[in-house]
């Protein structure tokens, strides 16, 4: 059987057997987690580089070559590879400065989110009685208000920007961290080697650090890179609906926005941003599962 | 501070101890339901020597390794550690220095291990809890593994790569870590294979004759009790029903509920015929009197009216039962079991 005639996922199998990848052990991401982490990889490396990878500025008109289609079609230039917008913007360079902003703002939001969720989440789990009723309680608040709503709200009371589209994600999503932590710790707290700790008289402080804090590590590092994906959605979300980046900043929901009016006309403006969107929040998610997986041990059966 | 070696041993005095429960409150309008646990349990265990405590699941025995080890406090009754109460407020010294003299060894050595921190550390952690440093806690956590048979050189190793066997013994290293005088051990072999439970045994043994260690050894299998136990406690539905040498409790047991678990152990009788019928009965509604007389065959009306007390009788034991001296001469009708409530 020739070569040609493999699926690509046999294929694959095949080629994999034959080459070690750096992955920790019992850690088997696949095809599609591979390529998942390959994306992710990108996107952050294009976060990273940002402006200096993209061909043009990303807010240069060029009034010559208004809405050319992507490159491969009649019409098209491979000097814009993906294309121009209404103003003559090249598509590629504001998908690659949009990636930037979008991961910036993702990983800020799931680190910054996922550090107070999680200090809350040790605190009532750890501590219990009215520390516990307190924050547990607020923490049933914060997820049963609509964040769109809580979005509108904050956004017109603090002006927009980028320092506030942070502030709006991050109080919208802390309270998921510090439920999966409190749980965590509860069934930790009451595992012998946290009662044999505490009866050699460790301090409290450093139960919850050496012995409480490394064994949720785990969960807490699925739940932050599966945040990553949705913190994408919002801040597009809040980009698309007006209350998130503000031009000259640009972002993959402002460029799904500016391009509604002309879909007829320019599909690629509205389905690339679209497909960046996608393909982002889709690889976070499935690293995440492929990480959920890894860690729990009766998902290695 | 330097780890010093302690030459006398401990005496641990538990007087009267007794333990409520209160369970949540399921109505807005009734006080939450209590439950006694453990009442008026007394004994003295003597330096170097083992207080083995048995009966089955529920019957106290646990709760009183935990008050033993101030993990719950006694509702009410008196703990003494060589003649110091360990129970009213402590200065933190007094507080120290009861967690260097009592250490434990629980059930399940996967739980006992945090999966995070390499051996050595878990080891070596009462001892950086006391403020020792970290010159001196090396070399000892060095020489205790040496001392439970693991060789020095596997302590920097995770505790996934040890066995059951492996990490009750690290567990037992960090037990003895503070030179500690007591030893609160929690069925330490329950939950380990059969082949592995031998050497652990010895390892206790051993551990009790070279450092003078006094135990206290919860168990419920009556053969590995009788290995390491001078003294037997049997326990039943948070009382002792008997409690003396283990020699006499253990070849020659007076309770009706000793009595049977000892020939149920022994399988000196056809299956059946000492058959503990039925289960403990339930905390919410503890029968009056005799706590034993639902399941027990010479129950009789007084059992139902009046609590035993534990009495000597015969070569030294002590037993809580009204008809003990009939029982053992036979002479005793089955009248019961005596079902019912007060």
């Amino acid at each position: 059987m020739s070569n040609l005639t493999l699926s690509g996922r046999e294929r694959w199998h095949r080629m994999s057997r034959r080459v070690r990848f750096p992955w920790p052990q019992g850690f088997r991401p696949g095809f599609g987690g591979s390529l998942a982490l390959l994306f992710c990889a990108v996107m952050i490396l294009a976060a990273v580089a940002g402006p200096a990878l993209a061909p043009f500025d990303a807010n240069e008109s060029d009034f010559a070559a208004i809405m050319l289609p992507p490159a491969w079609l009649t019409d098209g230039l491979w000097e814009h590879p993906l294309g121009t917008d209404q103003l003559g913007r090249d598509v590629l360079s504001r998908l690659i400065v949009g990636t930037q902003i979008a991961m910036i703002v993702a990983i800020a939001t799931s680190v910054v989110a996922g550090v107070i969720g999680v200090t809350l989440g040790l605190i009532a789990g750890y501590l219990g009685g009215w520390a516990d009723a307190v924050i547990s309680r607020i923490v049933d608040a914060f997820l049963a208000l609509p964040f769109i709503l809580m979005a509108l709200a904050f956004i017109s009371a603090l002006g927009t920007g980028v320092g506030n589209i942070l502030l709006v994600l991050i109080m919208t999503n802390w309270a998921p961290y510090a439920r999966l932590v409190r749980s965590e710790v509860v069934s930790i707290k009451r595992r012998d080697f946290v009662v044999l700790a505490q009866m050699a008289g460790v301090s409290r402080t450093r139960i919850i650090l050496r012995h409480i804090l490394p064994n949720a590590a785990n969960s807490i590092l699925v739940l932050a890179v599966l945040d990553v994906g949705r913190a994408v959605i919002l801040e597009s979300s809040l980009s698309f609906l007006g209350l998130g980046i503000q031009p000259p900043d640009v972002s993959w929901g402002l460029m799904l926005a500016d391009g509604r009016a002309y879909i007829s006309i320019a599909w690629w403006l509205t389905v690339l941003p679209g497909i960046a969107i996608v393909a982002t929040v889709l690889s976070f998610n499935a690293v995440g599962e492929k990480l959920r997986v890894w860690f729990d041990p009766r998902g290695n059966l | 501070m330097s780890v010093q070696t302690m030459t006398e041993g401990a005496t641990i005095t538990a007087t009267g101890l007794r333990k409520e429960f209160t369970l949540s409150q399921r109505s807005l309008f009734r006080k939450p339901p209590r439950v006694v646990a453990v009442d008026d349990v007394s004994f003295t265990v003597a330096p170097g020597t083992t207080l083995g405590l048995v009966g089955e699941s529920g019957s106290g025995k646990t709760t009183v390794a935990r008050m033993l080890l101030k993990l719950e406090t006694p509702t009410s009754g008196s703990l003494t550690l060589n003649g110091h109460d360990v129970l009213g407020s402590q200065t933190p010294e007094q507080a120290r220095t009861f967690r260097r003299t009592v250490q434990a060894v629980f059930q399940d050595p996967y739980s006992a291990l945090s999966p995070r921190l390499r051996a050595d550390r878990i080891v070596g952690e009462p001892l950086e809890a006391q403020g020792v440093e970290h010159a001196a806690i090396d070399a000892r956590v060095a020489e205790l593994f040496d001392q439970v048979g693991l060789g020095r050189e596997v302590r920097h190793r995770y505790p996934h790569e040890f066995s059951g066997g492996q990490r009750q013994r690290i567990a037992i290293a960090r037990a003895l870590s503070t030179n500690p005088k007591m030893l609160v051990l929690d069925e330490p072999v329950s939950a380990l294979d059969v082949s592995v439970r031998a050497q652990i045994l010895a390892l206790l043994r051993s551990m009790q004759e070279r450092l003078g260690l006094t135990y206290v050894f919860i168990g419920h299998d009556l053969a590995i009790v009788r290995y390491l136990s001078s003294m037997v406690g049997v326990m039943y539905f948070g009382r002792m029903v008997e409690i003396g040498a283990a020699s006499d409790v253990l070849r020659q047991p007076l309770h009706p509920y000793s009595r049977r678990l000892v020939a149920v152990a022994s399988g000196a009788t056809r299956l059946g015929d000492h058959r503990i019928t039925g289960d403990l009965p339930s905390p919410l509604k503890p029968p009056s009197g005799c706590t034993f007389r639902t399941r027990c065959v010479y129950a009789d009306e007084r059992c139902r009216a009046e609590i035993p007390r534990l009495r000597v009788v015969g070569s030294g034991q002590q037993v809580a039962c009204h008809h003990v001296e009939a029982i053992r001469d036979g002479v005793k009708p089955e009248t019961g079991p005596l079902g019912g409530d007060a």
